[in-house]
């Protein structure tokens, strides 16, 4: 099979790692003072650990997780509103598998549920449309959450439901972009990052100019990546070359799904339902300049915000996660941001686990905090839990 | 969560409304075609291998690169719990009152 040879032999994998020793021995970078690459993609981090590439990078590699997380970034006011929507009685509200755990100030929506509400997963928001069509008596609310991947699947949903002139169902809309977090955290004075992994179903579909700003206006290379394990070292191995030699631009190692100019068909759909906000909260990075997206006027019919009155900016809200009493002494802020590890929050695998987590980070196999619960968490916190909390 | 898992079109089940059937290892499902469909129409794309999220084809692959997909996805566990949300769906769907 040519891919399994391509991508899986361990001798290629051999190879690209030692390329990577060497390209990293040019940038004069050391386990001390190690290149800061960020992978923006949960999946990426998942695969990361899954695959313990962390482990077989050199030292003077570090790879800091980005907020590409649709859920571990959600903030608690927002579940909150999903609530709200959810406990109508005339309400059925379908959602995602990720999203039924992340607690929000009143509780989850899985216990939302245990207390009665119609709270059904699904598997795709046709699910969910067809759900409406069959029970013509309930108001079928959709919680359309994640990045510019899922934005077109709401958004060609939401066209269809307007073509059959369906009137009992809508969506709650909390998709969130991509570019517009990295630029926030690249203007952090507290971060220091030097190249990026770029995400790949997301460029899948907006293509790779959206990432230009970011080798031209703050010199930084990044590389579009697929999602296998040699996938992922090739494009460290690029990323890595591009510092060495000097060169900052956008490079995509995942061009067989990814083309440069993303999925015009997407892309229109996108473009005819949704339009910026002004500004997103996001968990841990506080609110972004046209971060996220609503529905526009033409669709205001299949908008859950204006349906029920309930919606962002319409909600009290805290402006910080921080704030809110239940997150006290919780780092999952600082976290999203890369700037510590999971392992140096105090309630890192005691109070906060994959069975009982305080923080979306947790929740979701994409998060940071439940990757490194999952694969790195024991040896992470034997070996650095003590140097970490000292400079952090 | 944005993540693609490989299936194959096996049938066009409207055209009008662009969607067909992709068979996800053995599991069937009804998807759109909307972001893959081409000048040719729909009906060209019987047998195409795509990746699929949420329920729409979302990029046209070929069938070795799917192979592969597939099987990173099933070591990463991530193959069997991606049907076991679609098997759900369907039945959560069939419970619903037509």
């Amino acid at each position: 099979m040519k891919y399994a040879d391509e991508f899986r032999d361990p001798v290629k994998a051999k190879a690209v790692l030692a390329a990577i020793e060497r390209a990293v021995a040019e940038t004069g970078a050391t386990p001390q003072e190690p290149l800061r690459v960020m992978e923006i993609c949960g999946g990426h981090t998942h695969a990361i650990f899954r695959y313990g590439l962390d482990k077989l990078t050199p030292a003077a590699i570090e790879f800091v997780h980005g907020p590409g997380c649709p859920v571990c970034v959600l903030p608690m006011t927002r579940v909150d509103e999903c609530l709200e929507i959810a406990e109508r009685p005339e309400v059925i509200f379908t959602t995602f598998g990720d999203a039924m755990r992340v607690p929000g100030t009143r509780g989850s929506l899985m216990q939302a549920k245990a207390r009665g509400a119609d709270i059904r997963m699904v598997y795709s928001p046709l699910d969910a449309l067809e759900l409406a069509r069959r029970i013509p008596e309930r108001e079928v609310v959709f919680f359309g959450l994640g990045f510019e991947t899922t934005m077109p699947s709401t958004a060609l949903t939401v066209q269809q439901a307007a073509r059959e002139g369906r009137t009992n169902f809508s969506l709650f809309c909390n998709h969130i972009l991509v570019p517009p977090p990295i630029r926030a955290l690249l203007d952090d004075p507290d971060m220091r990052l030097d190249g990026f992994v770029g995400p790949g179903h997301v460029s899948m579909v907006i293509g790779t100019a959206p990432y230009d700003f970011i080798a031209r206006d703050y010199g930084k290379p990044l590389v579009v990546a697929g999602f296998e394990p040699l996938d992922l070292l090739q494009s460290v191995l690029m990323v890595v070359r591009q510092i060495a030699e000097g060169r900052a631009e956008v490079e995509n190692q995942y061009a067989r799904v990814v083309p440069s100019g993303g999925n015009p068909a997407a892309l229109a759909a996108v473009e005819a339902v949704f339009e910026p906000r002004d500004a997103f909260e996001w968990r841990g990075l506080g609110e972004i300049d046209k971060s996220g997206v609503r529905m526009r006027e033409a669709y205001a019919a299949f908008d859950a915000e204006a349906k029920f009155g309930v919606g962002y900016g319409a909600a009290r809200r805290n402006s910080r996660d921080a704030d809110l009493p239940e997150l006290a002494g919780c780092r999952c802020g600082e976290v999203v941001k890369g700037m510590v590890k999971p392992w140096a929050c105090p309630k890192f695998g005691t109070a906060c686990t994959p069975e009982t987590p305080l923080g979306a980070l947790m929740v979701s196999s994409e998060g940071a905090c439940a990757a490194y619960h999952l694969y790195a968490g024991v040896r992470a916190r034997a070996v650095d839990a003590e140097s970490e909390r000292a400079v952090s | 969560m944005c993540l693609g898992i490989p299936g194959q079109i096996v049938e066009i089940a409207d055209a009008e409304t662009l969607m067909g059937v992709v068979d996800v290892s053995g599991v069937r499902r009804k998807v759109n075609l909307a972001c893959v469909v081409g000048e040719g129409g729909p009906d060209g794309l019987v047998g195409e291998w795509v990746l699929v999220h949420v329920g729409f084809a979302m990029s046209r692959i070929d069938p070795a690169e799917a192979a592969e997909t597939l099987r990173a996805l099933e070591q990463l566990g991530e193959a069997m719990e991606e049907i076991e949300k679609i098997r759900a769906a369907e039945e959560m769907l069939g419970e619903a009152a037509p």
